[in-house]
């Protein structure tokens, strides 16, 4: 037991004077939130806007003239030119010098409360998908409006048509998730992988060094590394987009420390799969892209087809942004997250166990 | 030699086949203790495999070893304790210094504190790294290197060693210091098997095995092997030096023909009664002035006529 314990200290003391060393992995620890944070904090904030629109209110009344003014807040559109029929509205669109066009009926005021005619239309250049979904945006106010509503009631549009907000809100629960699954599968899919190529595993493997002591020793270090990237990452986004954090920090520290486990044994079992560190690398990939489309970081999980919320609910990023969110947005606590925290426990066990199997103790 | 105290390896039949490959074929051996026994072959031979199917690395195809009085089939983690592996490779850490690979392999034996202080210091003072103690290995000459990886292997006291070419990346003086160090050790009574494609390294062995293409082509101490290659060898000296070993390899009893500089090294099966004459008589023809003399074989010699098949 002593003799375990030794050996365990001496491989982990050994993972952080080599990764200490390690001025490219160093980089990485630091670099990549940085990076990511600053890239996806910039492509927020540019979340289409200022998209070119013109008007042809034939209403003219006052509600109307409110919603345009609402409309021109959001900044998703930027209205250049007031114009008087549809007709040369479909003109300026036809000659792509305008985007978007908004039509408003001389009986606006009168639609708002008719639940069968829209109040509103909105003309939409439909060859940008980007364009045609932010522009949606717009579109689903006014037609989807209940009757009975007050006008007023209706135009007060403005948590929706927030989007720079509302994104930074949420992205910044997933882009944790999103940068932790990266970095730590990384770390640990080269770890065996590069042994295994400069020879080192032939001498360690023909010492009394075993298995579990190998990988545990290997993970642990990382563990820490995660962590101080949590607090880095929290940190930028309470800095640069002043995300809210309604719950504790620890119970956010709990979940990642789970999660972390997981994202590092998934990265020991693609380390015993992998024969070259390109390949652990094309791996991580492999389960990257996955992790950032079917996990609710970049699209609502509800709205997946059956099999693709499974494949997700196996992704330790699926969980965590759960959790992320969960503790930063709505306060969450223990109780709220023990569902997600099993989730991920199961996941780091199931790799880890896999990993311990499938690594041999000989060459061949 | 035989009884299992007295014996540090016994393999009997070693085989092992990858893929379409039979990297070694029917290996038999046995390896005394306290003795230095050589694997002598060219790269290929399967002296690496042999090697590592004996430290349990891989399995063999058939055959079975013994080490240390135990099968290495079901014990191999009870031997790892008592046997010291340097691989052909560098296979420390290159970004670690001297002395953090040494007491990373110190802790991994189960030495701490002051014994692991003192253990390294030895083996540094020993192995002359004292004063690269701080130094990356990677940053080591290929002579300080090896002198580290034997440092490492020999940390904790194996009975046996195997050592697989570790002098191929190192100047001559290293090693012959190299080599001074493994005297010591089997003096102690340590076991060694090691690899070398170097003839002047195999002939300080003990006990050696050459090996051709997994096969084990000869076995026995040096000076027996030199005795019984059942070769004469005739050495010629002269001027036309190309046209003499042409001549020489075309006749049908001569076994080999190898030039050395300036002169040739001729192999005859013993069953021709006069080497020098039937030598002279066959170069006549060419070149009056060369120079014939019987020489005693050498190791090379018994390498050749183990492992050539006799000259087209
Ligand atoms: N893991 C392996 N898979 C396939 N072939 C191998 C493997 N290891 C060695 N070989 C082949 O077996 C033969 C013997 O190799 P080796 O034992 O390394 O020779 P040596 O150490 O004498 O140079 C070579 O032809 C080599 O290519
Ligand atoms: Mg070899």
């Amino acid at each position: 037991m002593r003799g375990g314990l030794l050996r365990l200290a001496a491989v982990m003391v050994k993972e952080v004077r080599q990764l200490s060393r390690d001025r490219l992995t160093f980089g990485m620890v630091l670099g990549m939130p940085l990076m990511q944070m600053l890239l996806f904090g910039y492509a927020i904030n540019m979340d289409v806007r200022d998209l070119k629109t013109a008007v042809a209110n034939q209403s003219g009344s006052m509600l109307s003239q409110r919603f345009l003014s609402d409309v021109r807040q959001t900044q998703v559109a930027d209205i250049i030119i007031t114009t008087d029929s549809p007709q040369s509205l479909e003109n300026l669109l036809r000659r792509g010098e305008i985007s978007v066009g908004i039509h408003i009926p001389s009986d606006f005021d009168r639609r708002l409360t008719d639940p069968n005619r829209p109040a509103a239309h909105l003309l939409i250049d439909g060859t940008d998908p980007t364009i045609t979904a932010v522009a949606n945006q717009l579109t689903s106010l006014v037609p989807d409006a209940p009757s009975g509503l007050t006008a007023t009631r209706h135009i007060e549009v403005r948590p929706y048509f927030n989007p720079e907000q509302r994104s930074a809100v949420n992205i910044v629960p997933g882009l944790l998730g999103t940068i932790l699954t990266m970095t730590m599968m990384l770390f640990t899919a080269v770890a065996i992988v590069r042994e295994r190529e400069r020879g080192n595993l032939e001498l360690l493997i023909n010492t009394p060094v075993s298995t579990p002591e190998l990988m545990v020793g290997k993970v642990v270090p990382y563990i820490l590394i995660g962590l101080a990237q949590v607090a880095l990452i929290v940190a930028l986004g309470q800095l640069l987009f002043e995300v809210p954090f309604a719950g504790t920090i620890g119970n956010l520290y709990l979940g990642a420390v789970v999660f972390i486990t997981a994202n590092l044994s998934l990265g020991l079992l693609i380390s015993t799969v992998a024969r070259t560190q390109f390949q652990a690398m094309q791996m991580t990939f492999f389960v990257m892209l996955p992790s950032i489309l079917l996990s609710g970081f970049m699209f609502p999980f509800e709205g997946m087809p059956a099999f693709a919320q499974f494949l997700g609910e196996c992704l330790p990023n699926t969980h965590f942004i759960r959790i992320a969110r969960g503790v930063m947005l709505r306060g969450a606590d223990v109780a709220d997250l023990a569902g997600e925290l099993r989730s991920l426990g199961l996941i780091a066990l199931v790799a880890l166990g896999l990993a311990m199997a499938r690594f041999s103790r000989r060459l061949d | 030699m035989s009884s299992p105290e007295q014996t540090a390896i016994r393999a009997t039949g070693l085989s092992k086949q990858f893929g379409q490959l039979r990297a070694v074929s029917d290996l038999s051996l046995e390896v005394p203790r306290a003795s230095i026994y050589g694997f002598l072959g060219p790269n290929g031979s399967g002296k690496s495999t042999t090697i590592r199917m004996l430290c349990g690395l891989l399995e063999p195809t058939s055959g079975e070893a013994h080490v240390l009085g135990l099968p290495v089939a079901g014990n191999a983690s009870r031997l790892k304790a008592r046997i010291g592996y340097m691989t052909q490779k560098f296979s420390l850490y290159g970004d670690l210094s001297v002395r953090e690979n040494l007491s990373f392999i110190a802790s991994i034996y189960g030495l701490a504190g002051r014994r692991a202080r003192e253990r390294i210091n030895e083996l540094q003072r020993r192995y002359d790294l004292v004063e690269q103690q701080t130094q990356l290995a990677g940053t080591m000459s290929g002579g300080q290197r090896q002198r580290l990886a034997l440092a490492a292997a020999v940390l904790h006291q194996p009975e046996l060693l195997l050592l697989d070419e570790p002098t191929s990346a190192v100047d001559p003086r290293s090693r012959r210091d190299f080599w001074a160090c493994l005297f010591e050790l089997a003096q102690a009574g340590t076991t060694i098997l090691v690899s070398t494609h170097y003839m002047d390294e195999a002939e300080r062995c003990h006990y050696l095995a050459i090996l051709d293409r997994g096969v084990k082509v000869a076995d026995g101490d040096p000076e027996e092997l030199k005795r019984e290659t059942g070769m004469h060898v005739v050495e010629v000296l002269g001027g036309l030096v190309g046209e003499l070993q042409e001549t020489l390899s075309d006749a049908s009893d001569v076994f080999s023909v190898t030039q050395l500089g300036i002169s040739l090294r001729v192999l005859l099966p013993t069953r021709c009664g006069e080497p020098e004459a039937r030598v002279r008589a066959l170069i006549d023809p060419v070149d009056r002035g060369a120079r014939v003399r019987l020489v005693d074989p050498s190791l090379e010699d018994v390498f050749v006529s183990a492992t050539r098949s006799p000259s087209r």
